[in-house]
């Protein structure tokens, strides 16, 4: 349905994902939104794929984004965004990480990494690339890399800063709260002082 | 409101519900529930059994002593907890059971995708499908009142979509059942011949009583819609169904065993043509068809995977009938778009896993590997590709037997390989039947010290109890000796060289032996990287040290590299390294 918003949240197991989808949910729920989340554990967690949906609107059924569902892309990964590009509706939007984990089928010379990742994405679809590795350095902590592509994605959302700021104190534990702020406001003044160049929804 | 995975809301359920004693063994999809029943309601007794019939066992005991019971299993769980579970239906219960089956369309991280409804009706059992969080926490409290109403354990079947799916929940404070306690009653407990015949007509009475709630509960209901287009349908699918047709007509089915007829029939009645959605199996539509009622569904719909909206969208569009009314109210039929030809990212075993140096020697003896469930069933993926089999819990020890006793020559180069928490699960029987049949097998104990693909859980052999309270861990040593096997070894599976003789010289006795790989699992500790020292001059470009499939290794330009950030020093790789090119982490003991 199009009253709902889709976001696809995409990379490796122990990228934080799980985090950065959590807060996108706590976050539409602040906002008055139905929401439904979707996420896979076990087995494919070992190194492999990780996928998030988070979708809201006034009424959600589905939990899962179908191909051609998704209004965002949050790719922690670059070969991560460019293997789940096909749940973006056209015109949705990409932020990507400028990160590299290869694959085993790549480190064993079996599989050849995609060399032009960012050109790729970047032909078909608004794209913000962000080096998040060091901007969460910058705020003091390469784990918080997720929060700061959060704080990307925040200023893409319908969701006032007040309501982020809630969600943050709501999920993340008080000892990492202030190192958090810190990484989602970088990655909020980033998105805000790059709009892509093709139309916004 | 608060947002819940099925999981989460199922086990608030619990404690709503006023559960007091809760049992499961660890299974993707469905371990968070007691974990989450552990970590939030202390009030509630929990405990991972060794498995699941012991799991079931443990519950109904629990509910005859008079708590209200909740027994949890992934799908391939309800097959080893079948025994206890087919004939508990005969006997009924006290307090109420209540037995969620985790299925896993798609098998996102399990070995089959069975359809568990079917469990339910083959033990003539009531079946609740849940579609999300909300209404699996709503259905278990209702399931309770169900199961003591009409004196019968209940199945709660949810799917990886539902258990692992959040969605907003409303908590509510907890009831307090009414006190049932355990009387002895030899004609309804003991399932000898002459009780059990009685407590089977007693079955096909309470299944009928049932039949009549399933066709008036609110839990089955009717969203209006457009009456050209009617849809039976239940758990997950409801959700997509609503997705992709919000205007057509809806039957949900919560309570879907036993099958509400009369409710179907009315229904069909009503709309001009008639579908069932359903993942897996042809569940009800069979059982819409046999009432002879026309319908269409696994004739458009896959049986195999996950449903998703596209999916179901897709396949009712080949109807004529779904297409022109869909094109009435707009619906789209999105295409789906070739995948790219991209590289894999398969999971691996991590950086510093102690099941890498294990199955690297396997590979090197160049084994029969008759394998078991685990983290470590990777290892029979490339490059150590040292797995033949993955059946079930525990098959893997009755193989490496079976394959001796077809061809004696084969027990010198086959061994079993089976996880700590799989031993305990359903090695042990195997291992004993080795000994007793005059066997020679060799069985290498994979133990990483904890229940790794799942989460790490605690089990018998790791000494703590689920709620980490100190207890006696079972000692594979001493227990392997026990049951009659004269030689037992144990080996740090990080020390190549002295698995690679302990395994050999397993082989080399024409008689029962049992390897232990003991190192525990490397997230338990999750050491800070510490990288080996490299010498890209000394590197060769041999690739030796590739056959790890270790993440944390590759030659880009034909030179060994580590990644800083991944390698934790396992050491494996300064070992196989034959120019020296590759040195000992400092500061570790590994």
């Amino acid at each position: 349905m199009r009253d709902v918003t889709g976001i696809l949240i995409a990379g490796v197991g122990g990228q934080g994902i799980i985090l950065a989808g959590k807060l996108a949910a706590q976050a539409a729920i602040l906002g008055g939104m139905d929401v439904k989340t979707s996420e896979i554990h076990g087995m494919a967690q070992r190194g492999g794929s990780v996928v998030t949906h988070v979708r809201f609107g006034p009424k959600v059924f589905a939990p899962v984004i179908d191909s051609g569902g998704a209004d965002f892309l949050l790719a922690f990964e670059k070969l991560e965004g460019l293997r789940n590009l096909k749940f973006l509706r056209p015109g949705g939007t990409v932020i990507l990480n400028d990160q590299v984990i290869e694959p085993l089928p790549v480190l064993l010379g079996k599989a050849t990494y995609p060399a032009d990742v960012v050109e790729q994405i970047g032909a078909r679809f608004p794209l913000l690339v962000i080096n998040a590795l060091a901007e969460a350095e910058g705020c003091g902590d390469t784990r918080t890399a997720n929060v700061v592509l959060l704080g990307a994605l925040a200023h893409r959302l319908p969701f006032p800063r007040s309501v982020w700021e809630e969600a943050l104190r709501a999920v993340v534990p008080a000892r990492f709260l202030e190192l958090n702020r810190r990484a989602f406001a970088r990655g909020f003044e980033i998105a805000a002082s790059k709009q892509p160049r093709l139309r916004q929804k | 409101m608060k947002l819940l995975s099925g999981n989460e809301a199922i086990a608030r359920g619990a404690w709503e519900a006023g559960v007091k004693v809760a049992t499961a063994y660890p299974g993707t999809p469905s371990t968070e529930i007691l974990e989450n029943i552990a970590r939030h309601y202390p009030e509630i007794y929990v405990e991972w059994a060794p498995n699941e019939k012991v799991a079931l066992e443990v519950g109904i005991g629990a509910s005859l002593g008079g708590a209200r019971t909740l027994v949890v299993m992934k799908h391939v769980g309800v097959n080893v907890a079948a025994d206890p579970l087919v004939t508990l239906a005969y006997t009924g219960v006290n307090a109420g059971l209540v037995l969620v089956s985790a299925d896993d369309p798609g098998m996102h991280s399990s070995q089959n995708e069975q359809d568990n409804r079917f469990y339910a009706r083959f033990a003539q059992i009531p079946l609740f499908e849940p579609a999300d969080s909300r209404e699996a926490k709503d259905f278990l409290r209702i399931a309770f009142e169900v199961s003591e109403a009409f004196d019968i354990p209940v199945m709660l079947r949810t799917s990886t979509r539902v258990a692992h799916s959040k969605s907003l929940v409303r908590e509510e404070e907890p009831v307090t059942p009414l006190k049932r306690p355990y009387q002895k009653d030899f004609a309804k407990y003991v399932m000898v011949p002459a009780n059990a015949r009685n407590r089977h007509r007693a079955l096909e009475d309470r299944r009928e009583k049932l039949r009549a709630l399933a066709e008036q509960t609110p839990v089955n209901r009717v969203d209006e819609g457009d009456r050209r287009v009617g849809i039976i349908t239940s758990g997950i699918s409801y959700c997509y169904v609503k997705e992709v047709f919000p205007w057509a007509s809806v039957l949900k089915l919560g309570l879907s065993h036993p099958f509400p007829a009369g409710l179907v029939r009315t229904f069909a009645g009503r709309v001009e043509n008639l579908f069932v959605v359903e993942e897996l199996e042809p569940f009800l539509e069979e059982q819409v068809a046999a009432a002879g009622i026309a319908v269409r569904g696994k004739d458009l719909i896959p049986r195999t995977g996950e449903l998703t909206p596209a999916v179901i969208a897709r396949a009712l569009q080949q109807d004529p009938s779904v297409a022109a009314v869909a094109r009435e109210h707009g619906t789209a039929f999105p295409t789906e778009p070739e995948d790219q030809p991209l590289p894999l990212r398969p999971p691996v075993l991590c950086p510093g896993c102690p099941h890498r140096g294990l199955f690297y020697v396997l590979n090197k003896l160049k084994l029969n590997v008759m394998g078991d469930i685990g983290c470590y069933t990777l290892g029979g993926l490339p490059p150590l590709s040292a797995m033949d089999t993955c059946i079930c819990m525990g098959a893997g020890v009755g193989m490496a037997h079976g394959m001796a006793k077809a061809d004696p020559e084969s027990a010198a180069k086959t061994v079993a390989v089976i996880g700590d928490s799989t031993f305990v699960h359903s090695g042990i029987t195997g291992l004993i039947d080795i000994v007793y049949n005059r066997g020679v097998s060799t069985v290498i104990i994979a133990d990483n010290r904890t229940t790794a693909m799942t989460g790490h859980q605690d089990h018998p052999g790791t000494g703590w109890t689920a709620r980490r309270e100190p207890t006696r861990a079972l000692d594979f040593v001493k227990l392997a000796r026990a049951i009659g096997v004269s030689r037992v070894s144990v080996v740090d599976p990080a020390d190549l060289a002295a698995t690679r003789r302990a395994i050999s010289r397993a082989l080399k006795a024409p008689a029962p032996a049992v390897v232990v790989a003991s190192r525990p699992c490397v997230l338990l500790a999750r050491p800070a990287p510490n990288p080996v020292p490299t010498d890209p001059g000394a590197c060769k470009g041999c690739k030796l040290c590739l056959g790890l499939g270790c993440p944390a290794l590759s030659l880009p330009d034909k030179r060994i590299e580590i990644n800083p950030h991944l390698c934790v020093g396992c050491g494996l790789c300064t070992q196989v390294c034959r120019h020296g090119a590759i040195g000992k982490a400092g500061g570790s003991d590994a």
